[in-house]
C-alpha cells in the first residue's frame, strides 16, 4: 500500500545564513512534517569550538529562528536544528537556547524543547584513549593524552538516534548539539518507518538547503519528499531549479569520497544511485544503500588555544623593494629575533605576501612577485598573551616599515598602511586537536536529552 | 591536440573536506569529455603531485564520478584548516593551478 510521502523543509543552508519569506511559505503550504536546519560546520576553523563562540550573527540566527518556530508551531510541526550554534558544544548549545527562550518569550509562545547534548568530558575519552578505542580520522595526527587536556571543547557527532528518542515527546523544537549533518533531516522520518538509507542521504542534500540547485544560494529554501524507494528536491524559489547536475554535483561538495559517505553507525552507498529529472525543476533520487557499521563508531572534534595574535595591514609599491621581499622579511625576522633574544618571550611571526604566496603558501606553483606592482603584507604574530603578541607584531611593523634593504631610493617609509591604529589584536588563537573516531559507543545515551519548557 | 582543462569544463573548484584534507572537484561540461579524459587517465597521482609540489604520497584519491561527470582529487593539507601560518580556512581558493592545465588526449 502506498503510504503518504514524508515532506521536509530546509530554509536555509546554516541557521543565521537567512532566507526570502516568500521561499519558506512556499514551503508551508505544501504542508511540511517537519523543518530542521543544519546549523554548522567546522569549515570557519577551529577558533569557534575551541572558544564555544558561534560563527553566526545572534541577531541573523534570531530572525531565521523566529520565523521557522512560529512556522513550525502554526503548523504543529516541530523544527530541528542540528549542530545549534555552529560547534555543537554546551557553550553553543546554551547560546542557542537563550535566544529561543527569548523568541518563546517576545512571541508569547510556550515551546517544548529537547537539549541534546553533545560536549564529552575528558575522564572518559581519557579512558577511551587507554582502551585504544579512540583513533585519527585520515591524516589527523594519532592523540596524545596532552593534546586531550589541552582541549578547551570536545564535541561528538551524534547520528539519529538521540533525535528520534527527543522526538517521542513530541517537541515544539530540538535543539541538538553537534550532530551529523543529515541527521536533523531524517531522525523523523527514520522514526515514523520511511528508509534511512533515502532519509540521510534526502538529509545530506537539504542540509545545504538551495546550494544544491541552481543557481545555487546558501540563503534559500528546498523542499524533500521521501517515498517507499525514492525521495525527491525541489527548491521554492522558482528562480532556481533542480537539475541531476546541480544535484549530483552537491554529493561531491565537501568529501573525498562521493560513492561512499562514512557518518556515525555507518555508510551510506551511492553506487547504485540514480538521479533522475522528473519535472524541470524537480529531482528523484532512488538506489542509496545504507551499510551500517559492526560497531557504532562517532567522529570527535575539538580544538585547543595556541595563544594570542596581533596582525598589521600594509602595502608596498615599491618595485625595489618588491623584488627583495624573501630578504627583506627575514632581515626583520632576524631583527625582531635579536632584539628579543634575552626577553625569554615565545612567539611565532608570519609574513602573509599577497601578490606572491599569500593565498596559497606552499602549494603556490609560482612563488614569485613577477608580475606584481603591489604587495599586500600581513604582519602576524602570537605568542602566550595578547600583551606579547602586541609587542612582536609592533616591533616587527615598525622595523619593516624603516628597514634599509638594498638599493633604496624611498627613505621615508616602505610600507603603505591603510589604517590608524596601524595593528590589530585578534584575540585568542585555536588549533584543531580532535578529529578522532570514537568507537564502540552507545548511539543514545552518549547525547543526554534534557527536555525544558520555555515561555508561556 | 592540446585541450586547456578549462574549456571543456563547467567547475573547478576546492574545498576543506575535514580540517586536514583539501578535496578538488572537477565537472566536465559533456559526458563525451569526462569520459575521454577520464579513460586517458590525464588527472592522475603523478600530475597532481607535480602541480601542487607535494609527495605522491600526499595526494590521498582520485575517483571518477559518473552521475555529476566529474573527477574529485583530495590532498592532505600541509597544514591544518586554521593552525599557525596556515592561508585558506576554507580551503576554497586551492584551484587555481588546475585553471592552467593543458594536456593531450
Amino acid at each position: 500500500m502506498m503510504r503518504e510521502e514524508f515532506r521536509v523543509l530546509s530554509p536555509t543552508a546554516i541557521l543565521g545564513y537567512g532566507f526570502p519569506l516568500a521561499s519558506f511559505e512556499a514551503g508551508l503550504a505544501r504542508r511540511p512534517h517537519l523543518i530542521a536546519v543544519d546549523g554548522g560546520s567546522t569549515d570557519p576553523g577551529p577558533y569557534y569550538l575551541g572558544a564555544g563562540v558561534s560563527f553566526t550573527d545572534r541577531g541573523a540566527v534570531k530572525r531565521d529562528l523566529e520565523i521557522m518556530i512560529q512556522g513550525g508551531k502554526a503548523q504543529g510541526i516541530p523544527v530541528i536544528v542540528g549542530s545549534a550554534g555552529g560547534s555543537g558544544a554546551d557553550a553553543h548549545l546554551d547560546w542557542c537556547r537563550e535566544i529561543v527562550a527569548e523568541i518563546a518569550q517576545e512571541r508569547g509562545l510556550t515551546l517544548q524543547v529537547a537539549l541534546i547534548r553533545s560536549q564529552l568530558e575528558k575522564p572518559m575519552l581519557q579512558e577511551a584513549l587507554n582502551n585504544g578505542k579512540i583513533t585519527p580520522l585520515g591524516p589527523a595526527p594519532s592523540l596524545e593524552p596532552d593534546t586531550l587536556n589541552a582541549t578547551t571543547n570536545i564535541v561528538a557527532q551524534m547520528g539519529a538516534e538521540p533525535l528520534m528518542e527527543a522526538l517521542g515527546i513530541q517537541p515544539d523544537v530540538i535543539l541538538a548539539g553537534r550532530a551529523y549533518d543529515p541527521v536533523c533531516f531524517a531522525a523523523m522520518p527514520i522514526k515514523a518507518g520511511y528508509d534511512p538509507a533515502l532519509s540521510l542521504h534526502l538529509g545530506k542534500i537539504l542540509e545545504c538547503a538551495a546550494i544544491a540547485s541552481t543557481p545555487g544560494s546558501g540563503s534559500d529554501c528546498m523542499f524533500g519528499t521521501i517515498g517507499d524507494d525514492y525521495f525527491r528536491v525541489e527548491p521554492l524559489n522558482p528562480a532556481r531549479k533542480c537539475t541531476t547536475l546541480s544535484v549530483a554535483a552537491h554529493t561531491l561538495y565537501e568529501k573525498s569520497d562521493p560513492y561512499r559517505l562514512p557518518g556515525p553507525g555507518g555508510d551510506l552507498d551511492l553506487t547504485a544511485c540514480q538521479f533522475v529529472q522528473e519535472t524541470e525543476n524537480t529531482v528523484r533520487v532512488s538506489g542509496t544503500k545504507f551499510a551500517p557499521s559492526k560497531h557504532y563508531t562517532v567522529k570527535l572534534e575539538g580544538a585547543r588555544p595556541v595563544g594570542y595574535r596581533t596582525v598589521s595591514i600594509a602595502g608596498t609599491r615599491d618595485p625595489i623593494m618588491i623584488r627583495q621581499i624573501d630578504p627583506i622579511v627575514d632581515g626583520v625576522k632576524e631583527r625582531v629575533a635579536d632584539n628579543f633574544k634575552d626577553a625569554d618571550l615565545e612567539y611565532t611571526l608570519h609574513f602573509h605576501i599577497y601578490g606572491k604566496n599569500g593565498v596559497m603558501a606552499g602549494l603556490e606553483p609560482t612563488p614569485t612577485t613577477e608580475g606584481s606592482h603591489e604587495l599586500g603584507i600581513i604582519i602576524e604574530a602570537t605568542a602566550p598573551n595578547q600583551t606579547q603578541a602586541d609587542t612582536i607584531c609592533a616591533f616587527a611593523r615598525s622595523t619593516m616599515l624603516h628597514y634599509g634593504y638594498e638599493g633604496r631610493r624611498a627613505t621615508a617609509g616602505n610600507l603603505a598602511f591603510p589604517y590608524s591604529p596601524s595593528d590589530f589584536q585578534g584575540g585568542a588563537v585555536y588549533e584543531f586537536s580532535l578529529y578522532h573516531l570514537l568507537h564502540d559507543v552507545d548511539p543514545v545515551s552518549l547525547f543526554p536529552v534534557e527536555y525544558v519548557t520555555l515561555g508561556g | 591536440m592540446a585541450i586547456k582543462l578549462t574549456d571543456i569544463t563547467d567547475i573547478i573548484r576546492s574545498k576543506n573536506a575535514g580540517p586536514y584534507e583539501l578535496t578538488f572537484d572537477i565537472m566536465f561540461k559533456t559526458d563525451e569529455w569526462y569520459e575521454r579524459v577520464a579513460k586517458a587517465d590525464v588527472i592522475n597521482t603523478a600530475l597532481i603531485a607535480d602541480l601542487y609540489k607535494i609527495p605522491v604520497t600526499d595526494v590521498l584519491g582520485i575517483i571518477d564520478f559518473v552521475p555529476a561527470k566529474a573527477i574529485k582529487v583530495t590532498i592532505r593539507r600541509p597544514i591544518a584548516s586554521g593552525a599557525l601560518g596556515e592561508t585558506d580556512v576554507y580551503g576554497a581558493q586551492q584551484h587555481a593551478p588546475l585553471l592552467g592545465l593543458v594536456f593531450a588526449v
